[in-house]
């Protein structure tokens, strides 16, 4: 009783600061932050997704970005006046089907690309399914990149712009609202929207990791052929691996195309796919809460070193000694390092994975 | 709900609070805030990839811009009846889209007055709805898209001809001044090179020539062999890269290397002086254009390249762009005596202002009107204008 | 015709290019199983150092062939301390913890070097001196240099020496010994910390000779090259199965040709539809095609229950 009445009290006390958040942020640092602390739960759900496929299934996946690419461009599509170029017949004014309708849409999409994907890796392992994920996810951005002839369908590398604000109950979030007497701007608005994603995205996944699905992903990342001589189909369980995780990231794709309005493939560069598996890895694999951590830190890292390495060094030496911008993603990559060397397997490591580092024989899995 | 994510989740919430601390903006000076000497300190943000692939690019575009805001500091100049001490704010938006994003609203943050910026189009189009939504002027030095200006924001201008512009001008030049029959195109496949290299066709085609064959390559290449080898099965008598330098360079030498016949053309990306050293002796007789009159035709264009390159190193590309763009800002601030975006916005929209490329004026939708071009070729090793086109072109008077 | 023969040698010089980084990362990964994500960023500091040697000595007044051996040596040197860097910094610390870790700090290191070469060398594009003769020959309409002949040779002659010390050298004995089984191997009495950071060397070692012949060829050197010269290669590894040299050398003479062939022929292929920008996918079609057949890659071995 008394846990729970604790637990009852955390539980409010994490609700309320999250709720308050974007007030607090722009009232001490400014709107930027809202808008960082906006894109940091955009990669909390990819980094959700993406540990899916990399902490449940052990499915190293270097191509996830392309998922979100996906997401995207479902809304960037039936959601812009971007189409009347394409086909002036039949859409004269482009497609604006309600971003309620798309996002299911973008999120199956994405997860028959996971399966597309998934179908002829099934047999492959480690650093060769790492590679081939890694040349699915180029061959997604090079194909959105070009696709602009014959038919103009992505505007190729101009990208789509333009895109409709997401709107609640026809409410648009890209303006300033007024709710009872409260001013939101439109980065808060997309605050709570992406909250409430995000939440929705930690309780599936908390879900799915308790389930018979989960426990027989994690007997696959242990031991593949034991799992299977256990009776369980391998094939049809990494399938849906890929496919949940492409889920997560269709989904948080639509919702990155209507919080920017503007879309183009050199937002689903690789080194994005390797930033989303860094925030996975560094958080502590499979664990929800590390995951959540690593997103965290990564999102805001580049952020905070830009607003405190001039600072710093007019602290330390008086003047600004070396270029803040080289020094910013200096100081991020030996971050990098440093944490990883400190905690190997991640900041807050799943249970299962102590364990195992615990023995001494060195873990054998990813 | 599972409860032992709290921890870590109040933990990541604290991190964001308390980097707070190590944060020391200088917002306790708004725009109408006084300086301690009485004058009225205004912030102008600029923005550009000073890190990764285009750092050079980014770092020439926040020299031209400092050094225009270190003149107006020197000359001394007073707005609504203050002394006015103009401050940059120079921000790395890693020619990342969502970057840029953050970036524009930090600077929104900041209260800037104005931006020059982004250099790429892919950057400058997600942060000009910001930047409109807060109704700041934003004048990019060097995006040319056409949809960086076509979206109806009445913020976004821009002191670079657009890619319609220069695509069409340079593709009458190849087809009817250099008489070329058969063309073939490169792109890399960027906004960039992709919109000035379509635009090029769309006028070679219609002043009567051929485009044999269209190949692509990408903006981190360095082997252009097998595209060029494909090029010459289809020996046309010119080619045109729409790209950078970076890569315009090492395609001329190799165009040289393997023995192609024909002449090497490229837009104001390939308008360097990289794009000679990178070619080599391979860069005689190309082509190239740059929007804007050359800077000795300007009053003041040959002393700002002297300054300049006495100040930090030779013009890479943008800079004397950037230091039009800040100019042209103040002297529309000065025309609407105010600093308050609001105010000098129509007399940004409605100025004739000589700067060291051109006279800017801008159309109603933001981009250069008129639009002179100059097309340059290398000979003896220097980039040496050829004829400047283009409806105006204005030279000092 | 003499189109198609002028595509084999694109494809083949860039592919050799391509098999002497895939080299670096196959010896470290046959040791180690580890991907050795920062090859690339050695591969661009072996470049850089070549060339900062070169243009120091070649102001001095040293005549071309000195300076060049000279600045090989000050590249080599230079490159084998930071391997052996890298692998004691990054990678030994992790050598018990899970396969990822080592990945993320492999990540960190690409950045960190990317940015100090930034900071040392500055963010232009840096044009590299014309030492080797680009004399051309004609074979049958094709054309090809004297660089070009230089690093497709030096490919070939660098996979058969690296075969010769793995295969016939005590010090190979032990490399293998250490790929085969770590445990095993320390009871036999190899060093194997020795080992290992022999073969970074080696890796590092070769990895400089890539960029100096890289850059030669094209004439540039530039802060971020290395990044998607080592994307490549890596795939170029795993293509001919990573861990194995005649891999390497095969999967980085097959990418080169694939990708030259792709360009030059997927505009017709597709009739049309698909041009020399869909040269990538191409590529990876190939390779997801093999691996579907071949899941260790062309010449690797079954290593099935390895994870």
């Amino acid at each position: 009783m008394k846990l729970v009445r604790k637990s009852g009290v955390q539980l409010a006390a994490l609700v309320i600061t999250l709720l308050l958040l974007p007030f607090i942020t722009d009232a001490l640092l400014g709107r930027g932050w809202v808008r960082i602390a906006d894109f940091a739960m955009l990669y909390i759900m990819l980094a959700l997704g993406l540990n899916i496929v990399v902490g449940y299934a052990g499915l190293l996946d270097l191509g996830y970005i392309a998922f979100f690419a996906v997401g995207a461009y479902c809304y960037a599509l039936t959601g812009s006046p971007h189409l009347a170029l394409a086909f002036p017949m039949a859409f004269p004014d482009g497609v604006h089907l309600s971003f309620w309708i798309v996002l299911p849409l973008a999120a199956l999409t994405a997860g028959s690309f996971g399966m597309l994907l998934g179908a002829p890796t099934l047999r492959l392992r480690g650093d060769y399914l790492a590679i081939v994920t890694l040349g699915f996810g180029e061959i997604i951005r090079i194909f959105l990149n070009n696709l602009n002839a014959p038919i103009n369908l992505t505007n190729g590398p101009q990208g789509i712009s333009r895109i409709d604000p997401v709107r609640v109950a026809d409410v648009s979030l890209s303006a300033t609202q007024n709710i009872f007497g409260i001013a939101f701007p439109s980065v808060h608005l997309y605050f709570y929207l992406f909250l409430a994603f995000t939440a929705l995205v930690v309780i599936v996944s908390r879900r799915l990791e308790r389930s018979r699905i989960g426990r027989a992903w994690m007997a696959i990342r242990e031991d593949e052929i034991a799992a299977s001589a256990m009776g369980l189909n391998t094939r049809n369980l990494k399938l849906l691996a890929f496919a949940m995780g492409a889920m997560f990231g269709g989904a948080s794709g639509a919702l990155f195309a209507g919080f920017q309005g503007f879309v183009s493939p050199e937002s689903f560069s690789l080194m994005e796919s390797i930033m989303v598996l860094c925030m996975v890895v560094l958080g502590g694999m499979g664990n929800i809460a590390g995951v959540i951590l690593g997103g965290v830190l990564l999102a805001i890292l580049p952020e905070v070193l830009r607003h405190s390495v001039v600072p710093l060094q007019q602290a330390l030496f008086g003047k600004t000694v070396v270029d803040p911008e080289s020094l910013r993603m200096l100081l991020f990559g030996t971050a990098l390092i440093v944490m990883m060397l400190y905690r190997p397997a991640g900041l807050l490591p799943s249970r299962v994975r102590r364990r195992e580092l615990g023995s001494d024989e060195a873990p054998e899995s990813l | 709900m599972p409860f032992r994510f709290i921890h870590p989740l109040l933990l990541a919430v604290i991190t964001l609070a308390l980097t707070g601390c190590e944060k020391s903006p200088t917002t306790n000076s708004s725009i109408t805030g006084q300086g301690a000497s009485g004058e009225l300190v205004v912030r102008i943000g600029a923005s550009a990839p000073l890190t990764g692939p285009q750092a050079h690019l980014g770092k020439d575009n926040e020299n031209g811009t400092r050094m225009a805001i270190d003149d107006a500091n020197a000359k001394g100049i007073t707005i609504g009846g203050h002394k006015v001490r103009f401050e940059l704010i120079s921000e790395d938006d890693q020619a990342d889209p969502k970057t840029a994003t953050i970036v524009a609203q930090k600077l929104v943050d900041n209260k800037v007055s104005g931006i020059i910026g982004h250099l790429n189009s892919g950057t400058s189009i997600p942060a000009s709805k910001i930047y409109n939504d807060n109704g700041i002027a934003q004048i990019s030095p060097s995006a040319t898209a056409v949809n960086y200006t076509a979206q109806g924001y009445r913020t976004a201008f821009r002191v670079m001809a657009n890619d319609a512009q220069q695509g069409r001008v340079l593709g009458e030049y190849a087809a009817k001044n250099l008489a070329a029959k058969k063309i073939a195109v490169i792109d890399d496949r960027t906004a960039y090179g992709q919109g000035l290299a379509d635009e090029f066709i769309k006028a070679a085609q219609a002043n009567g020539a051929q485009i044999v064959a269209h190949e692509y390559t990408n903006d981190k290449a360095m082997d252009f062999t097998a595209v060029l080898t494909a090029v010459k099965g289809k020996k046309p008598d010119l080619l045109f890269y729409g790209g950078m330098d970076a890569q315009g360079g090492p395609m001329a030498k190799q165009v040289k290397a393997l023995a192609l016949n024909l002449k090497f053309m490229t837009g104001d990306g390939g308008y360097t002086p990289e794009f000679i050293k990178l070619a080599g002796d391979a860069a005689e007789g190309a082509y190239a254009s740059l929007p804007g009159v050359p800077l000795d035709k300007m009053p003041g264009g040959k002393e700002f390249e002297k300054r300049f390159v006495a100040k930090y190193q030779p013009i890479q590309l943008y800079a004397p762009y950037c230091y039009d763009a800040v100019n042209v800002m103040i002297a529309a601030m000065q025309k609407a005596d105010s600093v308050d975006p609001a105010k000098y916005l129509p007399a940004l929209a409605g100025i004739s202002y000589d700067g060291v490329t051109a006279r800017i004026q801008f159309d109603e939708k933001g981009d250069l009107k008129g639009g002179a071009i100059t097309v340059y070729q290398v000979q003896q090793a220097k980039w040496q204008p050829l004829e400047t086109l283009g409806a105006i072109a204005p030279v000092a008077q | 015709m003499e189109i198609l023969l002028q595509q084999i040698i694109n494809g083949l010089v860039q592919g050799s290019v391509y098999a002497l980084v895939a080299l670096g990362y196959t010896m470290v990964y046959g040791i180690l199983g580890l991907i050795n994500f920062a090859h690339g960023e050695v591969v661009m500091v072996g470049a850089m150092l070549a060339l900062s040697a070169l243009t120091a000595l070649l102001g001095m007044g040293v005549p071309p062939v000195p300076a060049l051996l000279f600045s090989v040596m000050v590249a080599m040197a230079g490159c084998m301390v930071l391997g052996y860097g890298i692998e004691r910094i990054a990678y030994r610390p992790l050598r018990h913890a899970s396969r990822l870790a080592p990945l993320i700090t492999a990540i960190g290191v690409s950045i960190v070097l990317q940015n100090l070469a930034m900071m040392i060398w500055g963010r232009e594009y840096h044009s590299f001196p014309q030492l080797i003769s680009n004399d051309t020959h004609n074979f049958g309409g094709a054309i090809i240099n004297d660089i070009q002949i230089v690093i497709f040779i030096l490919a070939l002659a660098i996979m058969a020496g690296l075969m010769v010390v793995v295969h016939r050298t005590r010090l190979g004995c032990a490399m293998r010994a250490v790929a085969e089984n770590q445990h095993a191997a320390q009871l036999m009495g190899v060093d194997i910390n020795r080992v290992i950071s022999i073969t970074f060397m080696l890796g590092s070692a070769l990895a400089a000779i890539a960029g100096l012949m890289v850059s030669a060829n094209y004439g540039l050197a530039h802060y971020y090259m290395g990044f998607l010269l080592g994307l490549k290669a890596f795939t170029a590894a795993v293509l001919g199965g990573i861990g194995n040299l005649r891999g390497a050398m095969l999967g980085g003479l097959l990418l080169g040709l694939i990708e030259s062939l792709g360009a030059g022929y997927i505009g017709d292929l597709t009739g049309g539809f698909m041009g020399s920008n869909y040269q990538d996918v191409f590529a990876f079609f190939v390779l997801i095609a093999v691996l579907v057949f071949r899941p260790s890659g062309l010449l690797g071995e079954r290593l099935a229950e390895r994870a």
